[in-house]
């Protein structure tokens, strides 16, 4: 059967920093607000609201979507937050798409929150919680030490080096040196400059990671006939798909994510691609750390299992290759307010797309492009493909 | 052309205020087992999507949705959680396949509430944490102002609120599934303790642990199957201000606006006369009574004295709550809607047993996520 088309019409998005002073519904409503008139809309046009945000913990308020209904613009309003960690970012606005598509909406506002902030002194502390209660807690685990652990096996099954690795953060923070909500922009950062900083939880170091941060994104998605009556330039959802493996993450083989992999071809089998590498123009894997980028190059199907590193090196992810990977500047140089960071990665897409991405536009009209995310223990993957 | 969506299956687990012997895996695990072996299908063969409903801190967990797979049979699965009421979970659901995405989507929530030692500290986290927490009275007080609100608009009085409780709690005595079934009189009510004037201890519901599975079809492979499906005539959720200071306290807007969008899809112009039955959020007692109004199921001011005439019971013009609502069964946090869409598919498939109403061909399913929300989500099922 033929689905109804929903494109994305509109986006804004705060700017990404360390500590903001606003409070989280504040957030939401400068982002909504202004993914509401890039594209001239107001609430008045709005059908429906769908919400972001990763863990409660984080804002430290009990059912934190509730909370931000009104700051979203979903008052009075049909209104709903999808929740699949990490990866809540890009599974949002599929999200929306389905409101769309059912049938029941032909408007629909997606807004993502993260305020990190909150949680002192680090949020780090609040992901004890995330851990298994009777099997793993006790061990006081915390992120960086489980994806230590992940990347560890990646390097191992290829024969890394902390270096092949580490060229993905520089070229990040680099792109986003040019991306005029960045956090962590650089456009001098080097190799050294990664390899040298502070060891956190070997083999990850301090540049090999993304920064706690602040920040929110919204996107105003349209059925046809809307978004045709409110810009010439729609960008269509061509695919959606996510997937959720077991929790039981210490079973898995951690080298490779097969679930994003599955959520790709879910995604891919939509919009009809075949051979993803000749069929996809710009990709925005999900990237909070850099091995993480070419874990999910090979699991979108985009490099050979192992070979992201190789590619990356011979320049082909960088924002002039031949195939432009977080030309945006990614987490590690955007920032990674978590659901916020993913849905920032769609409104890359939107504005890539229709030619507005400004210092940061990749050359030779890309016609499609590529988001994904990631998240839970290891666990979740989340694709969108954006066309035009 | 949005596609026909159907209940298929259903499966339950608990029902209990306290179940010691399992863990809230095991109660999902149950639960889901009766429903895939109600629908008569394979979770890992027959369905393409799961969805949940949970709220990070009822579970004691963040990121509460990497613990929801393994068991439904969802692992390596397009799966994810809603943070809202098991009829949002629903909601999403529908839209999964009515979008012509997939064809069978299960649906789970489930309740442990007896693992949560202080859940009105929990319920005042919900609060804002600049102008409302500082406050640091216990959450009640919420309803209790809004119950003064309207009993100082005369929209309904003290002793009609009681007979909710006196109606609902009767109901739960013929429902194997409810916990806090009872046979007591008005005076009982009004003379329990209070918990926040003007609500006392019998006008509150209790919670219970428990888990209810669904499991949601397309109209073909709803008629292959082997069961006589419970159709989604129509659905609507909605929300009014989180915050205390802003929020319409004269009658429950999310409802009036939840209950309109559901009779739009549903086509539904005269939800008195068009539907036989509800099963309507009773939180707390005048929150039936509030309800029934936003819902157009009563007239407004009337739904007090209708009640406190017998309208609402089980043999009565109009059966709200027959299954014995919150109040009679218990409350399950999160899977407090799907309590409630359970015994309208039970009716309407003819399976209610001692409380089966001889008219049961349309019923409406109403849930509100409780304090402090103004959340609110109905659905309209048909057989």
């Amino acid at each position: 059967m033929s689905m109804r088309r929903v494109a994305v019409v509109g986006a804004g998005m705060t700017k990404f920093v360390r500590r903001s002073l606003e409070t989280g519904r504040e957030l939401a409503w400068e982002a909504a607000s202004k993914a509401l008139e890039s594209c001239e809309m107001t609430l008045d046009d709005i059908d429906s609201v769908v919400m972001g945000s990763a863990p409660d913990a984080f804002d430290g308020v009990h059912m934190k979507s509730e909370w931000l209904a009104d700051g979203a613009g979903a008052w009075g309003k049909p209104y709903m937050r999808g929740y699949v960690g990490g990866g809540t970012g890009v599974f949002a606005p599929a999200q929306g798409w389905y409101h769309i598509a059912s049938g029941l909406f032909d408007t629909c506002l997606v807004v993502c929150e993260e305020k990190m902030s909150p949680c002192r002194p680090h949020p780090q502390a609040a992901f004890i919680s995330i851990f298994d209660n009777f099997t793993e807690r006790a061990l006081g685990p915390n992120l960086l030490w489980i994806f230590a652990l992940e990347m560890n096996a990646y390097m191992n099954r290829y024969g890394l080096k902390k270096e092949d690795i580490a060229q993905v953060a520089v070229k990040n923070k680099r792109n986003a040196a040019d991306h005029p909500a960045s956090l962590l922009g650089d456009a001098n950062i080097t190799l050294q400059d990664i390899l040298n900083s502070e060891v956190l939880a070997y083999p990850v170091q301090r540049l090999d990671v993304s920064p706690v941060t602040d920040g929110a994104v919204a996107l105003v998605l349209a059925a046809d006939h809307v978004a045709r009556r409110v810009t010439n330039k729609p960008v269509w959802f061509e695919g959606v798909g996510w997937n959720l493996d077991t929790a039981y993450w210490t079973d898995r083989d951690l080298s490779y994510p097969t679930y994003v992999e599955e959520a790709a071809r879910m995604a891919y089998k939509m919009a009809g691609i075949t051979e993803p590498r000749k069929q996809i123009h710009i990709a925005e894997p999900y990237d909070p750390f850099d091995y993480k980028e070419l874990h999910h190059l090979e699991g979108l199907m985009l490099f050979p299992k192992g070979k992201a590193p190789e590619a990356t090196a011979l320049g082909i992810t960088q924002r002039n290759g031949d195939l432009p990977v977080c030309p945006s500047g990614g987490l590690l140089g955007v920032g990674n307010p978590i659901a916020a960071a993913g849905l920032m990665k769609v409104a890359e897409l939107f504005w890539q797309l229709r030619g507005e991405a400004g210092a940061r536009q990749v050359p030779g009209d890309p016609r499609r492009g590529v988001a994904q995310a990631w998240g839970d223990l290891m666990q979740v993957g989340t694709v969108v493909v954006l066309g035009k | 052309m949005t596609r026909k969506v159907a209940v298929v299956g259903l499966g339950w687990s608990g029902f209990r205020p306290l179940t010691p012997e399992v863990s809230y895996r095991e109660l999902t695990f149950e639960a889901a087992t009766r429903a895939y072996s109600d629908a008569g299908i394979d979770p890992r063969k027959d369905v393409q999507g799961f969805v949940t409903a949970a709220e990070d801190y009822h579970e004691g967990t963040s990121i509460f949705d990497e613990y929801t797979p393994d068991q439904l049979g969802a692992a390596l699965r397009p799966m994810h959680t809603i943070t809202g009421d098991g009829l949002h979970a629903l909601a999403a659901a529908y839209m999964q396949i009515a979008s012509g995405l997939m064809n069978v989507v299960v649906v789970e929530a489930h309740s442990k509430a007896s693992n949560i030692n202080t859940l009105s500290d929990i319920t005042a986290f919900g609060l804002d944490p600049v102008v409302e927490r500082p406050l640091a009275a216990h959450p009640s007080f919420i309803a209790g102002l809004e119950m003064q609100a309207l009993i100082a608009a005369k929209r309904f009085t003290l002793p009609q609120c009681g007979t909710v409780s006196v109606k609902n709690k009767r109901n739960a005595l013929a429902n194997l599934h409810a916990s806090f079934a009872a046979n007591i009189k008005l005076h009982d009510v009004l003379e329990s303790a209070p918990i926040a004037e003007p609500i006392t201890k019998l006008m509150a519901a209790q919670h219970t642990d428990g888990c209810v599975v669904l499991v949601l079809a397309d109209e073909d492979t709803a008629r292959a199957l082997k069961g006589k499906p419970i159709w989604i005539r129509g659905l609507g959720w909605s929300n009014d201000s989180p915050a205390l200071d802003s929020r319409a306290w004269n009658e429950a807007r999310y409802a009036r606006k939840a209950g309109a969008m559901a009779y739009h899809t549903a086509n539904i112009r005269s939800p008195r006369t068009e539907i036989d039955f509800a099963e309507v959020d009773d939180t707390f007692a005048f929150k039936e009574l509030v309800h029934l109004e936003a819902l157009r199921l009563a007239r407004e001011g009337e739904a007090g004295s209708w009640t406190a005439e017998g309208g609402t019971e089980r043999g009565g013009e109009f059966p709200v709550n027959p299954s014995g609502g919150n109040l009679g069964v218990g409350s399950l946090l999160d899977a407090a809607g799907l309590a409630r869409a359970m015994e309208v598919v039970l009716q309407l498939r003819g399976e209610a047993g001692a409380r089966q109403l001889p008219k049961a061909n349309t019923g409406l399913a109403f849930a509100w996520r409780g304090l402090p929300t103004t959340s609110g989500v109905a659905v309209v099922f048909g057989n």
